[in-house]
């Protein structure tokens, strides 16, 4: 039987982890792109300043791209360490997207990453510019499989239970893979980090130029920073509006958690712009609303209704009676596969699998079931409403002033004065914390407005965690904790201080191209 | 046989390749780690030792993601139940090894004797102690582990995490170390020369050396220790839970399957004759003919940990007639063929770019490139 303090323990510690590795992710999502284009146009315009960019940029990008790689190295052990239940219940499928993740992605960017360092003096420069857009294509495409992965415990499409093996089981890989969720989430989460390096890119140089430092670098790299930001801010508020769109189909409870929807009403219905939502209550104590928009933003019409919890619970509460038995049957199948009359049963209320496990939190034997328990399961099937709330308003508000700022910024670019703009260039520097607080959010809207499910509908997070002590995990959670705190330290110190050294001057600088320096020529074998 | 069952069985050989990928090409970069401080006494000896594995490590860890990954795709059941059973040590290994990146990156950076120590030492952690663990995981599934499912399948661990060091594992987990210290060093053997040079060969004569005895004592005490039997239960290729078989406990039992079929006598003998070759090409300075047989001698080393288990993955002592095998533990048919599909495509377009970056980087490293490259480590 799980404790649920471990069950808990262990979310936390999934959370720390995953939110850790995605401080570094977004950055590397962004910047490989941004260097392949700053080395592509040193190809073709032969302009040295553009090669010292690449370089420059690319440093501040391995110091980041390390921790990335060491945090995720720890993620793609997590499942099986600490969601043991999770792992083998739904590994059949999820396991998958992550294995041709490192087939098709990792292998991919990490072996021309090598090359990217280590190869500017023995490969041609149209070879170098292949390896680093390499790069970037190795670390999209892993974002692809990881969000065609997570899209499954959005959405479990592609998928049937199969009471033979006693787990889930793959019915179509391609359903897997083209989930509309996966795909919108694709298109959403990797241009959010594409506005995370145009950020840290503007940001970075507009401390150069208020300081009249490297000051051709700086003023270039701004405006490549400005208009790829724009564009990508423009397409994550396009996509993020989709994602609502797809999720609120899917995922209707966590719709409600976002809006902070506890009462259905009549179309067209209101937007709650600002409320502080009560989970004990269920109600808002105090709201600002906006009439008609929810209406258009969901639905894309004003006639459209959406279900506030009270619905949700409702049905939430039918599904669970509905699911009692599926569960009952499954046990006597466990012990005789050959009973065609417990197959018979399963058969009748598979649908419902999950809301009968769900109850099971408070019934271990399900049959005894009381009308009180299934209640209480049916409240649990409501995202904690609050925190999901506000992440969301969070990630809109940081994605709304984002856009502001690179409008402004391309104006002043194109003007050739935003040099001259310090209160500007100051905005510049303290935005650059704000792109990582809003993909965190989004993530939080995301995972946390999925509960109680780990695998919505059919798995509930309660019963996914490895059955662990408590002390096991009071132990790991402050082993990863010392350890994430000295890396973040190291990491921005040798970050601030590769800033603040700045660009290795050009003429320096060996020129790219063959093994012709003699310098580094490498006596043949 | 049908489908399924011939499905099963290439997936438990590629996961062999996996496991063989993962030892050679992690194996040494961590040999490099563990060595490290040995080999190079100068700060620039250690920079040209590093620099030589400098453009590779990271492709080469992927070999190990990639491993947790197809554990997970192909036998869902042994990637939740090993990796949570070992939670202590799995916890020790990931935090070892995720020093590793830094340790690369970060190490250079500044200027400064303690800094770049601590950095050495953090590497020499994050070679020693993996190898040391992947062995002792591998020594662990010859004497079983107390694992147990209940109805719907949530296994439960029932041992404590010192019951995983015990001799036979820790003889497992030194082996895997010199197999590693041996790859290692030829890899610097064939990228620097001098004083470095000489060092390494000096350590890789020493590791294969040891690695044929530990070989060899293992071999010994296999023939001693209670093997598992599968007595009973659905057959190959059906779809089935580990709550439907029988399993018995027997003397010298993970010989069986040797005594069945002789010529599997072939691939220790392999793993022996790889070793020997190896001390002595190592010895006259054949490092790329070491290299590759150091790769054979995984192979060896490996395999017959594999055919002497065959068809067991993951026995329990403690429910033995709940052992996870290849026929209870594999993901679904469907699964495995789109995993196959892909295996079969991009395995060799990694093994070909990866080929392709070893060769762009060939030729020596020497104290003069590290010293004037501003993008060396
Ligand atoms: C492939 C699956 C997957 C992926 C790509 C992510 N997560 Fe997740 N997440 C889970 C699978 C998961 C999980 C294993 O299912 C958890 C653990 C407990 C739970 O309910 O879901 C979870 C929980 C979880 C929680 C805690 C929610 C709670 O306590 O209820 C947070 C804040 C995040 N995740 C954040 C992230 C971030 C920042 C990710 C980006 C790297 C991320 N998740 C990717
Ligand atoms: C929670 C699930 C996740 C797991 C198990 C996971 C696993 C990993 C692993 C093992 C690595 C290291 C690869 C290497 O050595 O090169 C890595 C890096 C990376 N991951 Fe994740 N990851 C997760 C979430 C995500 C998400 C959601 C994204 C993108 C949207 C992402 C994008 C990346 C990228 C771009 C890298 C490259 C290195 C870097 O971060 O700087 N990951 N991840
Ligand atoms: C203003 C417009 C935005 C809207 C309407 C929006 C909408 C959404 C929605 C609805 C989700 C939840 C997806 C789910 O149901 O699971 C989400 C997730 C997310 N958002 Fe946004 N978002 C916006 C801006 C941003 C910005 C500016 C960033 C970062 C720079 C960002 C980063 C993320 C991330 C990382 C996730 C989690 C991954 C995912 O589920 O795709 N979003 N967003």
């Amino acid at each position: 039987m799980h404790d649920p303090s471990v069950v808990d323990l262990s979310r936390l510690q999934f959370a720390l982890t995953a939110l850790y590795h995605y401080l570094f992710v977004p950055l590397t999502l962004g910047m490989s792109f941004m260097l392949a284009a700053m080395e592509t146009v040193y190809v073709v315009t032969r302009k040295s300043i553009y090669k010292q960019m690449a370089q420059f940029w690319g440093k501040l990008f391995l110091i980041n791209f390390a921790l990335g790689v060491a945090t995720g190295l720890t993620m793609e052990f997590e499942f099986g360490t600490n969601w043991s239940f999770y792992s083998s219940f739904v590994g059949d499928i999820f396991g998958a997207p992550l294995a041709i993740e490192g087939l098709m992605a990792f292998f991919l960017e990490s072996t021309m990453v090598g090359l990217m360092v280590f190869g500017w003096h023995k490969l041609k420069a149209g070879q170098h510019l292949a390896v680093t857009y390499l790069v970037a294509l190795g670390s999209n495409l892993s974002a692809l499989w990881i969000l065609v992965a997570n899209a499954f415990m959005q959405d479990p499409a592609g998928a049937h239970f199969n009471p033979a093996t006693m787990r889930m089981e793959l019915a179509s890989l391609p359903q897997l893979i083209f989930n509309h969720d996966a795909q919108a989430k694709f298109v959403h989460t990797s241009i959010a980090g594409y506005v995370t390096a145009a950020i840290f890119v503007a940001g970075v140089s507009a401390f150069y130029l208020i300081r009249h430092r490297h000051t051709e670098l700086a003023r270039r790299s701004f405006r490549m920073a400005a208009l790829f930001g724009v564009l990508a801010t423009a397409g994550v508020i396009t996509l993020g509006d989709a994602l609502g769109f797809i999720g609120a189909q899917a995922q209707p409870t966590k719709l409600a958690a976002m809006e902070g929807l506890w009462k259905t009403e009549k179309a067209p219905m209101p937007f709650n712009l600002i409320a502080f939502p009560s989970q004990k209550d269920e109600t808002n104590h105090g709201q600002i609303q906006v009439p008609y928009v929810l209406s258009l933003l969901v639905t894309h019409s004003t006639d459209g209704t959406v279900p506030g919890v009270d619905v949700l619970k409702k049905n939430a509460a039918a599904r669970i009676e509905n699911g009692i038995p599926a569960v009952e049957a499954l046990q006597k199948l466990s012990a005789d596969p050959g009973n065609s009359q417990a197959m018979a049963q399963f058969k009748a209320h598979e649908d419902d699998l999950g809301y009968g496990f769900l109850v099971q939190r408070y019934a271990p034997d399900v049959s005894q079931a009381t009308p009180a328990q299934i209640q209480k399961a049916a409240k649990d099937s409501i995202p904690e409403v609050a925190p999901v709330f506000w992440s969301f308003r969070i990630m809109v508000a940081l994605g709304l002033a984002m856009l502001a700022f690179f409008v402004m910024a391309v104006i002043y670019t194109m003007r050739n004065n935003v040099q001259h703009k310090r209160w500007f260039l100051k905005i510049a520097v303290w935005m650059i914390p704000v792109p990582f607080l809003a993909n965190e959010a989004g993530w939080v809207v995301a995972e946390l407005g999925r509960q109680p499910w780990t695998v919505y509908g059919m798995l509930p997070t309660w019963m996914s965690a490895s059955t662990h002590s408590l002390g096991y995990m009071i132990f790991s959670i402050i082993g990863f904790v010392a350890l994430y705190t000295a890396f973040i330290i190291v990491e921005m110190y040798l970050m601030v201080r590769a800033i603040k050294q700045g660009p290795t001057p050009i003429d320096s600088q060996p020129t790219l191209g063959g093994n012709d320096n003699p310098a580094l020529a490498h006596a043949e074998a | 046989m049908d489908m399924y069952a011939i499905l099963q069985v290439t997936w438990w050989l590629l996961l062999g390749v996996l496991l063989i990928g993962l030892a050679t090409m992690v194996g040494m970069d961590m040999g490099v780690g563990t060595i490290l401080r040995y080999v190079g006494r100068s700060d620039i000896e250690r920079r040209v030792a590093l620099n030589i594995i400098g453009p590779h490590w990271d492709g080469n860890q992927v070999w190990f993601i990639l491993g947790g990954g197809a554990v997970f795709a192909a036998f869902p059941l042994i990637y939740a139940t090993a990796f949570s059973g070992f939670y202590v040590v799995m916890l020790l290994l990931l935090w070892s090894m995720i020093m590793r990146p830094l340790g690369f990156e970060y190490r250079s950076k500044i200027d400064n004797p303690r800094w770049r120590n601590v950095w050495d030492w953090a590497l020499f952690i994050s070679g020693f102690v993996p190898m040391i663990v992947f062995g002792a995981a591998i020594g662990n599934l010859f004497r079983g582990v107390p694992f147990q499912f209940n109805w719907n399948l949530t296994s439960t661990y029932t041992g404590s995490f010192l019951g995983l060091l015990n001799p036979f594992a820790i003889l497992c987990g030194v082996l895997s170390l010199c197999l590693s210290v041996y790859m290692g060093s030829v890899m610097l053997m064939n990228r620097s020369e001098g004083d470095i040079h000489a060092r390494s060969r000096g350590l890789a004569r020493l590791a294969s050396l040891l690695s044929i005895v530990l070989f060899a004592i293992g071999g010994i005490w296999v023939h001693a220790m209670k093997g598992f039997v599968r007595t009973g239960g659905p057959l190959a290729g059906t779809a089935q839970t580990p709550l439907q078989q029988s399993v018995q406990l027997a003397d010298g039992a993970w010989l069986s399957n040797f005594n069945a079929h002789p010529v599997l006598w072939l691939v220790p003998a392999i793993g022996f004759a790889a070793l020997i070759c190896g001390h002595l090409a190592a010895a006259g300075n054949r490092s790329h003919l070491a290299w590759w047989l150091g790769a054979l001698s995984w192979l060896g080393v490996i395999g017959t940990a594999g055919v002497a288990l065959f068809p067991f993955l993951l026995p329990s002592v403690s429910h033995p007639a709940q052992s996870l095998t290849v026929w209870n533990a594999s993901s679904s048919q469907l699964t495995l063929t789109w995993m196959l599909g892909f295996a079969l495509v991009f395995v060799p377009l990694v093994v070909w770019y990866t080929s392709w970056a070893f060769y762009v980087m060939r030729g020596k490293v020497s104290a003069e490139h590290v010293a004037s490259d501003e993008h060396a480590y």
